[in-house]
């Protein structure tokens, strides 16, 4: 990561029928970072990252992309940004290599069939670069996706949704070639509902009925919302579960796996709930745990958060 | 009106979008089956409505003199198919009411003193007033009428009238159009046909350019290329001028082939009017697919395109019969000038000196058409 800013938004907002879905958006990503989008569905991520590559125009609001004004210098940062959209949008009646071919063009590439050639196999996609992409699984279509937008090197990489229904080891294979770009200077701003990539983020920008609620460096997000947790297990557990749900002090109750975490930012009600339901069904066990990003996403999207408007 | 877009164009990319176009077209076999099928079941359609022999149509016949010569005459007008003898007039008067009403289609009158002219040998006229607003009426009317006219006054030159056998026939037949002077026939639409097969197909077709990307969600990724609005237009619409081309030659070769049309005219001046009317109409498809939202509504601004262009162009009503408004409606339609210089090509031998009046509106109406296509054409997805 390096002190220039790559992305330098202010204020976007954008309306669709008089209401705003992206409100007063700020958004500072310096080179190199990783930067994780979250927020629930229909939140205003897929709008932002439009308004960001020029494919929405704010209503109001100014910035620069790459050096570039996002509202008058559009063509030259769509030369320089890699875009992958949250659909699948490439041409199902055309052969994966023939996709590819026509991105490669369109960004006026040298040394195509070349380019070609090593996106293919890296994808590993080369025995099959003649079938339609329309016969791919959803899954081969998101990574035929990811590779088309990255053919033209960008220096920008605006992801929406990139590994949505990609297996694990692909997902794996995905964030380390990000990371290995990022190491040469690429940006990345990615949305994404996995908690497991968003702690893989350097940054998160956490964004709620187009507001955004939360901008920090990952590694400072738990500390920031002072979320406390308590972890209760054995058998069984769900009375537990109805319990804590309806009582004082606790804001969360996630099930994970054969355990329950209960949440709350005042730890001492929270110790109070959780010790009541232990009196009442002894044989649970129940410690308190550091809170971890599940929690704390779940927390956020629950619509807890009006301590942070 | 926003600024025109500058000209900062990449032929690589207009040929990337070409290609991409092409490939699209070849993998759509029931589209370019259609495209190449349309304009040979349009010529069968029309052309043989217009060319089938026309039969029994009602006649009014005059009858100024009543001698051998004309009886035969009467007689064999009774017996033929062609027309039915629907009423005998007796003055001009009644005839040509009989004709306005459209109780009869033909008028035919034997003018007073016609035998005794007939055997002096000065040619005397048959007049024929045919109702052209049918153009089935006025086609094959002459022809028929002169068959008729020889069945029964042949038979009848013999013995001291054999002299009036050899040579011309001596008598005359005048075929006077009414209500279509310019006199609609199989000759002036067929080709006019191919102007109407051609914006048909050429404005279908393009219509859909920019919408079937909306609609299959691809337009959000062309978007994020930095392609030029101009590229994709120059790259969407090529193509199809090679379909067109298909199309004029199908037509050219079923025209003369089934319907023995004449083509003496400048083959240069035609194939420049005719790649000129194809850019127009393509222009005219983008500029539709720019302003519609959806196929569904691309396909409903054709349509209204094409009734216009049917109805206020010359092909269907005389041009010059039609009201000032719809005259000038007219003449911002591509096909009012192409149908112009087509009839003067191909019915007239016209070369491209005579083509000229014409050819410079359809230059204007195609430039006009492709500028507001890009001033038209959304850069972004609002
Ligand atoms: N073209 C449009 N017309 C009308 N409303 C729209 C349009 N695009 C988006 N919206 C609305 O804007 C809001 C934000 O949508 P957006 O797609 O940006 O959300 P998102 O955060 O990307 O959601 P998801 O996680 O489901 O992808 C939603 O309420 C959506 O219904
Ligand atoms: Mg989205």
């Amino acid at each position: 990561m390096s002190d220039e800013i790559v992305i330098d938004v202010r204020g976007l907002t954008k309306s669709y029928g008089g209401r705003k879905v992206v409100d007063d958006f700020d958004l500072k990503v310096p080179r190199g970072a990783i930067y994780g989008f979250l927020g629930p569905n229909g939140s205003g991520k897929t709008t932002t990252i439009r308004m960001v590559c020029g494919l929405l125009k704010p209503e109001s609001g100014a910035g620069e992309v790459l050096g570039f004004d996002v509202l008058r210098e559009s063509l030259k940062i769509k030369e320089r940004v890699g875009y992958m959209t949250q659909k699948f949008s490439l041409y199902e009646d055309l052969s994966i290599r023939e996709n590819l071919d026509f991105i490669a063009r369109l960004y006026g590439l040298d040394r195509r069939a070349e380019r070609l050639d090593r996106a293919l196999a890296e994808l590993g996609l080369s025995e099959r670069q003649e079938q339609l992409a329309g016969k791919l699984s959803g899954g081969w279509k998101q990574r035929l996706a990811l590779a088309a937008c990255m053919i033209h090197e960008p220096e920008l990489l605006l992801l929406d949704e990139p590994t949505a229904g990609v297996d694990p080891k692909a997902r794996r294979d995905f964030w380390d070639r990000i990371r290995q770009y990022a190491s040469q200077g690429v940006t990345t701003l990615v949305s994404t509902h996995y908690m497991d990539e968003a702690v893989q983020c350097d940054a998160i920008a956490y964004i709620a009925y187009g507001k955004k609620l939360i901008d920090a460096p990952t590694a400072q997000i738990p500390g920031r919302i002072g979320l406390h947790a308590w972890r209760m297990a054995g058998h069984p557990l769900h009375p537990a579960e109805l319990m804590l749900k309806d009582a004082p002090g606790v804001e969360l109750v996630a099930r994970f796996g054969a355990e329950i975490h209960a949440c709350g930012k005042d730890a001492a009600a929270l110790e109070r709930a959780v010790r009541r339901v232990q009196d009442a069904q002894p044989q649970l066990s129940a410690a308190p745990i550091e809170a971890g990003f599940e929690e704390i996403f779940i927390y956020l999207m629950s619509g807890a958060m009006d301590n942070f408007q | 009106m926003a600024a025109l877009p500058r000209l900062d164009l990449s032929w690589s990319r207009v040929f990337a979008v070409f290609l991409k176009e092409l490939v699209q077209m070849r993998r759509d076999r029931p589209t370019f089956a259609i495209m190449i099928l349309m304009p040979v079941i349009q010529l069968i359609l029309f052309g043989y409505a217009i060319n089938t022999d026309p039969r029994h149509l009602p006649a009014v016949v005059e009858m100024r003199e009543d001698g051998p010569m004309t009886r035969a005459f009467l007689a064999s007008l009774h017996a033929s198919t062609f027309v039915d003898i629907v009423a005998v007039a007796h003055t001009a008067e009644e005839g040509e009411a009989m004709l306005r009403s459209g109780q009869a289609s033909y008028l035919i009158s034997i003018p007073e003193g016609f035998e005794r002219r007939l055997l002096r040998g000065e040619r005397p006229q048959i007049l024929i007033a045919a109702d052209a607003s049918d153009p089935v009426a006025a086609t094959g009317a002459l022809g028929a009428i002169e068959r008729i006219a020889r069945s029964a006054f042949v038979p009848e030159f013999t013995g001291p009238l054999a002299y009036l056998a050899q040579g011309p026939p001596p008598y005359e037949i005048v075929i006077h159009r009414l209500y279509n002077p310019a006199g609609v026939s199989a000759f002036n639409i067929v080709p006019a046909l191919l102007g109407v097969i051609l914006t048909m197909t050429m404005v279908m077709i393009t219509s859909i350019a920019l919408t079937r990307e909306t609609e299959r969600g691809t337009m959000e990724n062309l978007l994020a290329t930095p392609v030029r609005p101009i590229e994709v237009m120059i790259g969407k619409t090529t193509p199809y001028i090679g379909v067109g081309a298909i199309q004029v030659a199908i037509v050219l070769i079923t025209s003369t082939a089934l319907f023995r049309i004449p083509f003496t005219g400048s083959l240069p001046a035609f194939l420049i009017a005719v790649t000129l009317f194809i850019l127009a109409n393509l222009m005219l498809g983008y500029l539709i697919s720019t302003l519609a939202r959806t196929q569904m509504q691309a396909m409903q601004m054709t349509f209204f395109v094409f009734l216009p262009s049917i109805l206020l162009s010359g092909f269907m009503f005389p041009f010059k019969a039609m009201p000032g408004w719809a005259q000038a409606i007219g003449e911002c339609l591509p096909i009012t000038h192409f149908l112009r210089i087509i009839r003067e090509i191909v019915l007239k031998s016209a070369g491209f000196a005579d083509i000229v009046g014409d050819l410079w509106p359809l230059t204007l109406i195609t430039l006009a058409l492709a500028a507001l296509a890009l001033v038209r054409f959304r850069r972004t997805l609002d």
